[in-house]
């Protein structure tokens, strides 16, 4: 039997479901975490000119490439949240394992990317700018693998028909990681 | 109580304006202080619970109870300013201002002790008879001095009490500031950010020497220097 | 029959209401590791928070007794070398704030009463109630490691300013140092998640006919304080990502030889560090607010005034953090700056003391122990603020910064929203948490035996501060200066004076033993409170009201009602 939840989670008095307005805050949160992250570069970016060099190493054709992927799984997380509120569970199942899908390719066009840059000799320890470009984009890549894997959870819920109201929500935490790269992606890829 | 100047020397041009800004904000909080410790404690001797005597229903809307609030929250706001004004002026005179210097002096903290670089006879910084010195400084009392303030290693801070004056030294970077000593005397010197182990013992000394003393302080170093 | 997602969010799934109370959730020990019950979660962070405590306290213990007696072996300790003074002073600050204020203030009494005071059966999302719990006690033990592991404890401060706290050869304790980090690390996501139950409980599940404005303050102020955390602790936490890679990676962020900037830390840790002070502040405040107004059997004065200024308080928290890093090398130009709004906020804040004070007038005020300690907040934590005023004020800043002036302040503030708000907390809802009455003279003999010597502590360390000594330092002969004999003395009579606080509370854990076995029974509502949490059994039973969740007719503090013949008017009574 699943877990008995508290009569206090049924209540609404915003007439907002609580999921919702939990997953609200949650991204506050992060959007404070990532804001130090990308306010920190974009601090010591504008003081170090000479980051130009390093910069002008990424691969902006992959940049692109991986933004249109996370932009795509977004669009499916959409759909599955839209067969969510039919009732179709395994529909948005269905989509949800597509959005992941779609995680999984970002991640290996990031380890190849990455991989290639580490071969050149361009590492974390580089220098300023590869700090930061590791470090933003490595954050930003832990919140992937845990929303895939969250998805993959409430995927499995929904096959079955159940918690039908979480598939909405993990696609709003899906929709914030993808601005996330939406910032990182100029800040990275195009500012050269 | 309030006079710094009892605990602790003045020894600089601007050690009596810090002091009186001290004593100018104590004046103020104290006074709210006393009148607010003072309605606190009558109000609760006078609205102790008394045999058969009820509490009475306030809603906190009476214009004539918030009086009581709105009257002091504009006073503290004026206070706050009048605070306001005679600090800035107080840091703006010892932060921002570089008065001319009449010498200058390198200031080196590291890991854990302080070095000290004077400008020797020729009064001039990175000549070849400058004296370096260790947790000792030799300064010339009414003469204005700049201080190069830097780190070899992690953040120290360069503290004179009875200056008043304190600045953080952080590595990579030279930051400058200034004093003008107005007694002559012998007294401590500090460092005022926690920099390891070694914290506890970075005590130096600053000598506030009159213009003879300080010349044959020169040349007595120099020549042990050349030794 | 599917349900559409929204309604399975606003309905539940509702073929499980009907067993939801026959749940009575694990049993014996293994109740302590799987129970959600927002109460067994509230005493789980309330005893590890008094646990942590009492490590602080020894601690302080053990480095004043260093700094009154310098290199006398301590008694329980032994001889405390440099490198360990440092260690002593980091883990006290450290532990004191994140370990004993938030979890204790925030974390303990906010579980406990919120869905007492809204009138629910439990925190939204219990599960993750449980793990918030379960990572802050990792976040302790990995903590309380820290201090085992060769090199010892980290040892830079509270305040971890790099290149000290980045670079091993610097700090000397490599693995201490980035254990610390992660503890905190590892405490903040604890608390995200803790916020994000409180927060949602407290705007979503409210008993049918709580208006906003019918909620306890001390609700209200555990919430915003959570806001505050939430919307604060973003950019440290990305700081201690990029510290721990400089500590164990070899990154450069703060290394100036590298490009990095070792100013950037203390930016990031201040934006968080000052709303901070405020997080733990506001529920100091809202309980003893609540308190007060039991006691003096009087209406809040001002209510919606007090969420205003609070709100205010907490906005303007924002943009005054480098009164901190005053004399740290920033633009002396934007000290000003910091300066008008550190000495602005000090408005908002003392129109809340005001109108906290003005609740006493026409009051029928009883002096039970929790009272006592309600209104030693107030008077203490005046001393606090107004002190602080000095070390806002730029000029004054100069001379004070580093000082025991800064120490004495802060301790004026943060003793009485860590130490005073717990006791006052812990006397006031220990019928409701217990079921038994705490003996009142054992309770004002802890109260006096705490306070008095409280105020000796530390107003000589004021004076010590006028007087240059600055702070951190194992052993002040090596100043001489600050090596005098009166000096000295006020450093012993300090001491002694920390000495005879630490006995009594001796009298406040006996007073809560003999309560707990052999106290009277409290009853339901042993203070004739108006809250909700009043109107259950004491202990409250798993779902805090079986036989059904309270309806919600008027405000919390309807007390002394013209139409009303009692003094008080509970919430859930109907018109």
């Amino acid at each position: 039997m699943a877990f008995p939840k508290p009569q206090a989670t049924l209540r609404s008095a915003t007439g907002i479901p609580t999921g919702r307005l939990a997953v609200w805050w949650l991204l506050a949160s992060e959007v404070v975490i990532f804001g130090g992250v990308l306010g920190s570069y974009l601090m010591f970016r504008l003081g170090h000119p000479e980051w130009a060099d390093a910069a002008a190493v990424t691969n902006t054709y992959i940049g692109a490439i991986n933004t249109f992927v996370l932009l795509t799984s977004s669009f499916t997380a959409v759909l599955a949240h839209q067969a969510a509120e039919k009732g179709d569970g395994k529909k948005a199942a269905g989509f949800l394992l597509l959005t992941i899908g779609g995680a999984l390719t970002f991640l290996m066009i990031k380890s190849y990317e990455w991989t290639t840059e580490i071969m050149h000799g361009y590492t974390i320890t580089s220098n300023g700018f590869w700090q930061f470009y590791y470090t933003a984009a490595g954050l930003h890549a832990l919140h992937v693998i845990a929303g895939a894997i969250i998805m993959g959870i409430v995927a499995m819920d929904a096959y079955r028909g159940r918690e039908l109201q979480r598939v909405e929500l993990i696609g709003i935490y899906w929709h914030f990681v993808d601005v996330v790269w939406i910032f990182l992606f100029p800040l990275l890829y195009i500012a050269k | 109580m309030l006079a710094l100047a009892q605990f602790i020397p003045q020894a600089s041009t601007y050690a009596s304006s810090i002091d009186n800004v001290i004593f100018l904000v104590g004046v103020l909080v104290g006074f709210w202080f006393f009148v607010a410790e003072g309605m606190f404690f009558w109000l609760i001797w006078r609205f102790r619970a008394k045999e058969g005597v009820k509490s009475e229903y306030i809603e906190g809307h009476e214009k004539h109870l918030k009086r009581w609030i709105t009257w002091p929250h504009g006073l503290v706001l004026v206070c706050d300013i009048i605070i306001i004004v005679a600090a800035v002026q107080v840091w703006y005179n010892v932060k921002q201002r570089l008065p001319e210097a009449d010498s200058t002096v390198r200031v080196i903290g590291q890991q854990w002790a302080w070095t000290f670089q004077h400008p020797g006879a020729d009064n001039e910084l990175d000549t070849a008879d400058d004296i370096f010195t260790v947790d000792e400084l030799h300064v010339q009392v009414d003469q204005t001095y700049h201080f190069l303030l830097e780190s070899r290693d992690v953040l120290h801070s360069f503290s004179v009490p009875v200056f008043r004056i304190k600045q953080d030294a952080i590595p990579g970077r030279t930051i400058t500031g200034w004093f003008e000593p107005t007694i002559v005397g012998e007294f401590d010197m500090q460092c005022a950010e926690i920099c390891g182990i070694g914290h506890g013992v970075m005590a130096s000394r600053i000598f506030i020497e009159d213009q003879q003393a300080h010349t044959d302080w020169i040349q007595s170093a120099s020549v042990a220097s050349a030794q | 029959m599917a349900h559409t997602a929204t309604e399975t969010a606003l309905h539940g799934d509702l073929h499980h209401d009907a067993h939801a109370h026959e749940h009575h959730g694990p049993q014996g020990i293994l109740k302590y590791i799987w129970s959600t019950d927002h109460k067994m979660i509230a005493m789980q962070y309330l005893f590890t928070g008094m646990f942590m405590g009492l490590i602080g306290a020894y601690y302080a213990y053990v480095f004043r007794m260093q700094t009154a007696f310098p290199g006398v072996s301590v008694p329980g300790f032994g001889q405390v070398s440099p490198g360990e003074y440092n260690a002593l002073v980091t883990s006290h600050g450290s532990i004191m704030i994140f370990w004993v204020a938030m979890p204790v203030l925030i974390a303990a009494f906010g579980n406990y009463l919120i869905p007492l005071m809204i009138g629910a059966d439990d925190m939204v999302f219990p599960r993750i109630n449980r793990l918030s719990y379960q990572i802050f006690l990792l976040s302790a033990i990995i903590l309380i490691v820290s201090f085992f592991v060769p090199g010892g404890a980290f040892g830079g401060a509270w305040t971890a300013y790099p290149p000290l706290s980045a670079v091993g050869e610097y700090n000397q304790t490599n693995l201490g140092s980035s254990l610390w980090l992660l503890a905190v690390a590892l405490e903040f996501v604890a608390f995200l998640l803790g916020g994000i139950n409180f927060i949602t409980t407290l705007m979503n599940s409210r008993a049918p006919g709580m208006k906003a404005y019918d909620i306890p303050l001390v609700c209200w102020m555990i919430v915003i304080a959570s806001i505050l955390f939430m919307l604060s602790v973003g950019p440290l936490i990305a700081g201690a990502v990029m510290l721990f890679m400089d500590q164990t990676i070899g990154t450069g962020f703060f290394d100036p030889a590298r490009g990095g900037d070792p100013i950037l830390w203390q930016h990031l840790f201040w934006f968080f560090g000052h709303p901070e002070v405020y997080v733990v502040l506001l529920p100091a405040v809202g309980i003893t607010i609540d308190i007060i107004a039991t006691f003096a059997r009087k209406k809040v004065f001002g209510y919606k005034l007090m969420l205003y200024t609070t709100v205010a308080t907490g906005v303007l928290s924002f943009f005054v953090w480098a009164h901190h890093q005053f004399v740290a090398g920033i633009d002396p130009r934007m000290a000003n700056v910091f300066t008008v709004t550190t000495l602005l906020i000090s408005v908002p804040i003392a129109e809340l003391l005001f109108v906290i004070i003005a609740t006493l007038y026409g009051g029928a005020i009883k002096l039970t122990t929790p009272m006592l300690w309600a209104l030693a907040f107030i008077a203490e934590f005046l001393i606090g603020g107004v002190t602080g005023i000095f070390l806002g004020a730029s000029g004054a800043d100069i001379y004070f910064h580093d000082t025991y002036f800064v120490l004495a302040h802060f301790h004026y503030t943060f003793f009485p929203i860590a130490i005073i708000g717990t006791f006052a907390a812990f006397t006031y809802w220990f019928p409701k948490m217990f079921g038994k009455m705490m003996n009142d003279t054992l309770g004002k003999i802890h109260f006096w035996g705490t306070i008095i010597p409280f105020n000796i502590i530390f107003i000589p360390l004021f004076v010590l501060g006028m007087g240059g000594e600055h702070r951190r330092i194992y052993n002040y002969e090596h100043f001489p200066e600050l090596a005098g004999d009166g000096m000295f003395l006020l450093r012993r009579i300090a001491t002694v004076a920390l000495l005879v606080m630490l006995a009594f509370q001796l009298v406040f854990f006996y007073n809560c033993f003999i309560s707990w076995r052999k106290g009277a029974k409290a009853g339901k509502n042993p203070w004739n409170s108006n809250t909700l949490e009043w109107t259950t059994e004491s202990p409250p039973p798993h779902g805090n009201w079986p036989e059904g969740l309270p309806n919600v007719y008027r405000g919390p503090y309807e007390y002394a009602h013209p139409d009303r013949k009692d003094d008080f008017w509970p919430q859930n009574e109907p018109a």
